[in-house]
Parts: structure tokens; C-alpha cells; sequence
């Protein structure tokens, strides 16, 4: 369904290990493929720890990959080094998780609006005041705020500020690291509609990692499941809620609470805690907890297949057809 | 001024003591003023005095006014304490900065020297150093600066490493900041309120260190007006003419006190989140 949109950003089987105590290493991503394009959002989902941050951070250049490349329009960022990166960070930006961490807590909100434009000097410094005004307004707060300081700001008021911050440079790509899970369901709602806004109007690409299944279709062009590091199943956004064929994404699927559920039913929840990243088990990464675990999952680890269009699964279960 | 209203209204105790510091810092800066004797000029038929009207604190046993060589000594005093604790802030704050920053081998190295150096007590390689370079002011300033810097490098290295990986310093990478502009920016003012007050809860033990070298003859030089050397000259008369000694560390007293409760206060006044 995005062949017909451009490609931005292409992740080219990225693995990024780290080493841990007792001469083991924990694989936060393994050989994960995945593609931005331009006007759209791709929405990764997983428990935490499965690496969809550390994706994201070395989306935004903050980490580098042990094995495959980003390719930014067909460059390979992974080898950019110095001023040549720096000038690179100008296209993609990422608003964090946390609005109480994500600002210096001695800058000013203007100051903090017009960092990135003072960096590459795209403004003079007595322009400072009417540029973050004009962000401000986009991401509907009052034009005052340019002069307050973050921590006398709500949460949802300060993660505005992080969205004006990582729109300024206007950026091709703009990475959310669960920009909405620190915030109330109502504020995350005012703060989704303005997102969905701001990618119309701009023609943004967006990367949104969250762990709400529901709230992650409901902006998402496209949807991948990650679980332990691998990519389990990439699926259009639309197709999450009754399309999903992985017995994992349906798991996640049908554990989204809503006021409409059947309180009746008896809740359906995975069994047991997810194995430690440290040994995943060979074969397929979900096999303990899989209710349709057969023989071929211990020993094989599933490859992505298409099942349709813009629909890929990792799932030996799809394999016989 | 009315800001200035409020903010006295909102840190009653570090006005009063910054007010006190200044008065400390008015003794130094106006003790030709304030003296009312030559404090050089020895008249040894008047040595040894006990207080009197005409000497306030006495006199010593050359004959010297014991209240205007206090006053002069605040001057020596002050400047050689205020003048260690910049250099030492400053090296301390850079190094650690830089080694928790950049780690590696600069952390590696910077460390190690900074472990010979609290592996030794302060004063005993103080007093090596001072004994090498030779008793003068000056050199008492340096013994001191070696082995004291590294509390300041510590402490600014762990703060750093705190820091580095908080999300805004991230997010200044992301937005495209280089590496000094983080330095400068987002590190420095978020590492200098701490190594402010740690700086100025220290003067009061760097007056008392360099009082302890002259005392025991590696700092100032006789005549010279300093605390700790007056004390030392004073100690053979200990019970005969008690004054000598009193009055000196009674000044050594009350500085210390004042500097040590105006870095309490600054705490207060240095924290971010209620401005």
C-alpha cells in the first residue's frame, strides 16, 4: 500500500548487540528491515525491551548498528562522521518519551524552540522570540510561553514544546519514542490529533513507538510487532485490530481494553514473562509462550514472509500454505 | 529593586550572610582604614601588652599593633584562599569534565593522578610539596591547589556522567549541537551550581589549611601579617600573654563560620526548579 509513496528512510537488516556481563551479549535488534515513507507513520509495538527504542536511537543516529545500514534516499548514514552527520540530523528529529527529562532545565522555552535553527545558524539570535512564538501557535499553545521556564509546565504543555523543537529544522522524518505513554489518555488524545495535523499539512514522515496497541493503529500507516529484538509481523495499520495473523499480534491485539469489551469473557493474557534477551532460545523467539508452538518452531527461526499486500509475518504457521 | 525585594524576602538566610561576607570582605579591602596602627612598625618598648585603649587586642612581643595586623591579616588570608579556591574549581571542574565526558583514556589517566593524590593525607603532601617549593605565599597556594583539585574533579566527572545520558543531552545531539556547544550549554550550567556551593563551603577549609601551612612555617613569611603565622609566634606566650593567640583564631573562627554558612545558603538559593 506505500509503493506509491517516496521512500525516505530504508532500514536495511539492522542488528545491534551489546555486550553483557559473563561474555554474553544481548541482541536488542536482529536483522529488523523496515522502511519510512514520506507523509506516512510507522507505528512499532512490543513489550518493553524488545527494541523498538534502540531502533529508534539508531534511527536518529544517537546509537550506530553492528550489522546493516540506514539509507537515507539511497545514502548510507550509518559511516557519517563528524560535521558531515551533524548536517545529516538536520532531516530526521525525535521527540522523547519523557518532557521532564528532555530539556535543559536552565533554558528557557524559546531558547529551547530555537537551539536546533541557532546551530545551524539558520536564524540570528534576536529572532529567538518571534520564531518560537510562531511554533508555539502551531503546536497550539499561546505565544507567552517563549518565556517560561519547562518545569512550570504540564506535561502535556512541555511534550508540545518537544514537538515544536523537533518541527523547526523541518525535518523529512520525525522519530516519537512513546512521545504519549508519560502523559493522561485525555491529553494524549489532543496531543495525537495535532500530530495527525501537523503530518498532513507538512508532509512528514513519522516513526511512533508506543506499546498501546490501540492508540498505535489508530495513527499508523503502518504497524510493526517487535518482540525480542525481531521483527514478528508488519501489517497496515487498518488490518491490526482484525487482520493480525501472528499469534503474538493477535495476543497484544486482544488484550487492548475499551469501554465497548465484554466484561463477560474471561481475559485472555500471554502466559509467563518473556525470556531474558540474553538467551533467546534458537527457533522461533516466541516459542514458550506461543499456544500453537509445533516442532519445526524449536528448531527453525521463521523468516518474514508477504501473506498479502503490505503484510508481512514471521510465523511458521504461515509457512504450509 | 523589587525584584531584589522579593528575592530577599525569599532567602532571608543568605542575604544575612552574604551581607556578612561582604563585611569580611570590607575588613580586607578597607584595612588601612579600619587599622589604627602601622601593623609593620614594631615598638619594642610597648611589647607584649595586654588590651588596653590604646592597643585593642594588645600587642606582640616586637611591640606591633596585635588589632591592625589582624586586619591586615584578613587581607592575606582572604586573597590566598579566594585565589586557591578559583584555581582549583576551575582545573578541578575542567579535568572532571572532561573525563567523564570523553572517558577513555583522558578518564583513565586524569583518575589514576587523581587517585595518587587521595591516596596520600592532604597536608602531609602539602607539606612536601610546600617544603620543595620553599615557605612563601605563593607556594603554599600551589601544595594546596595539587592536592586539593581533585575533589572538584570527582565530583564535577560523576555529575557529568549523571548527566550524559539524560534525555536533553540527547536531544541536543540529535538537534544538531556540537560537542563544545553541549559542553558549554547543557553541561556546564547544569554541573556549576553544585561545584558553586562545594566551592564556597570550601573556602572556609582552604583558610583554615593555609593558616595550618603558615603555622607550621611553609606558608607566610615573618613579618608578614597572616593568621596562621601569628598564631605560631604567639604560641610560646601562650599562658603569659594568651591575646596573642586568641585574637587570631578567634578571626580565623568567625571567617570560617561565615564562608561555611554562606555556601549552606547558596544551596538553597542555587536550586533550579523554583525559579
Amino acid at each position: 500500500m506505500s509503493e506509491n509513496h517516496e521512500l525516505i528512510l530504508e532500514a536495511k537488516h539492522i542488528t545491534r548487540r551489546y555486550p553483557a556481563p559473563n561474555g554474553r551479549t544481548l541482541t536488542a535488534c536482529q536483522d529488523v528491515s523496515l522502511n519510512f515513507y514520506r507523509g506516512q507513520t510507522l507505528g512499532i509495538v512490543g513489550e518493553s525491551g524488545c527494541g523498538k527504542s534502540t531502533f529508534m536511537r539508531m534511527v536518529v543516529s544517537l546509537e550506530q548498528p553492528d550489522e546493516g545500514e540506514f539509507l537515507f534516499h539511497g545514502r548510507d548514514i550509518t559511516k557519517l562522521k563528524g560535521e558531515e552527520l551533524r548536517q545529516h540530523r538536520q532531516k530526521i528529529q525525535m521527540v522523547f518519551q519523557d518532557p521532564a527529562e528532555a530539556f535543559s532545565p536552565r533554558m528557557r522555552v524559546m531558547d529551547i524552540i530555537c537551539e536546533p535553527l541557532l546551530n545551524f545558524k539558520r536564524i540570528r539570535k534576536s529572532e529567538k522570540e518571534a520564531v518560537a512564538r510562531r511554533y508555539l501557535e502551531m503546536v497550539e499553545l499561546p505565544g507567552d510561553f517563549a518565556l517560561r521556564y519547562p518545569h512550570s509546565m504540564s506535561g502535556g504543555q512541555r511534550q508540545r514544546v518537544g514537538i515544536a523543537r523537533a518541527l523547526v529544522l523541518e525535518p523529512e522524518l520525525i522519530v516519537y519514542d512513546e512521545a504519549t505513554s508519560a502523559l493522561d489518555v485525555s491529553v494524549q488524545k489532543t496531543i495525537i490529533e495535532l500530530l495527525v495535523k501537523l503530518q498532513k499539512e507538512k508532509n512528514i514522515s513519522y516513526g511512533f513507538i508506543c506499546h498501546d496497541m490501540a492508540l498505535v493503529q489508530s495513527l499508523s500507516h503502518q504497524v510493526a510487532v517487535m518482540y525480542l529484538g525481531h521483527i514478528m509481523e508488519l501489517l497496515p495499520g487498518d488490518k491490526v485490530a482484525d487482520g493480525c495473523v501472528h499469534p503474538y499480534t493477535k495476543a497484544m491485539a486482544e488484550a487492548v481494553f475499551d469501554l465497548h469489551m465484554d466484561f463477560g469473557k474471561p481475559i485472555e493474557s500471554i502466559e509467563s514473562e518473556a525470556p531474558s534477551p540474553l538467551d533467546v532460545p534458537p527457533g522461533c523467539p516466541f516459542q514458550s509462550r506461543c499456544p500453537k508452538c509445533m516442532d519445526i518452531c524449536r528448531k527453525e527461526k521463521p523468516v518474514l514472509k508477504t501473506i498479502a499486500q503490505g503484510h508481512q509475518a514471521a510465523c511458521h504457521l504461515y509457512d504450509l500454505k | 529593586m523589587d525584584r531584589l525585594k522579593a528575592f530577599v524576602k525569599k532567602n532571608p538566610a543568605f542575604t544575612v550572610f552574604f551581607l556578612l561576607t561582604l563585611g569580611v570582605i570590607a575588613v580586607a579591602v578597607f584595612a588601612p582604614l579600619l587599622a589604627t596602627h602601622d601593623p609593620y612598625e614594631a615598638v619594642l618598648a610597648d611589647a607584649v601588652q595586654p588590651p588596653s585603649t590604646e592597643h585593642w587586642f594588645g600587642t606582640d612581643r616586637m611591640g606591633r599593633d596585635l588589632y591592625s595586623r589582624v586586619i591586615y591579616g584578613a587581607r592575606t588570608s582572604l586573597t590566598a584562599s579566594l585565589a586557591l579556591v578559583c584555581i582549583i574549581m576551575t582545573a578541578g571542574t575542567l579535568l572532571g569534565i572532561l573525563a567523564g565526558w570523553f572517558g577513555g583514556i583522558l578518564d583513565a589517566v586524569i583518575m589514576r593522578i587523581s587517585d595518587m593524590m587521595i591516596s596520600f593525607p592532604g597536608m602531609v603532601l602539602a607539606l612536601a610539596v610546600a617544603g620543595i617549593l620553599g615557605a612563601s605565599m605563593t607556594n603554599a597556594v600551589i601544595a594546596i591547589a595539587v592536592v586539593s583539585w581533585t575533589k572538584y574533579a570527582r565530583l564535577a566527572r560523576s555529575l557529568v556522567l549523571k548527566i550524559r545520558e539524560r534525555d536533553y543531552i540527547a536531544a541536543a545531539r540529535v538537534t544538531g549541537s556540537t560537542t563544545s556547544h553541549i559542553l558549554w550549554k547543557h553541561l556546564l550550567p547544569n554541573v556549576l551550581p553544585t561545584i558553586l556551593i562545594t566551592g564556597a563551603t570550601d573556602i572556609g577549609s582552604m583558610i583554615m589549611e593555609i593558616a595550618a601551612l603558615s603555622f607550621l612555617g611553609f606558608g607566610a613569611k615573618a613579618p608578614t601579617a597572616e593568621w596562621g603565622l601569628m598564631l605560631n609566634e604567639g604560641r610560646a606566650y601562650l599562658t603569659a600573654a594568651p591575646w596573642l593567640m586568641i585574637f587570631p583564631g578567634l578571626a580565623i573562627f568567625i571567617t570560617v563560620v561565615v564562608f561555611n554558612l554562606l555556601g549552606d545558603s547558596l544551596r538553597d538559593v542555587l536550586d533550579p526548579r523554583d525559579e
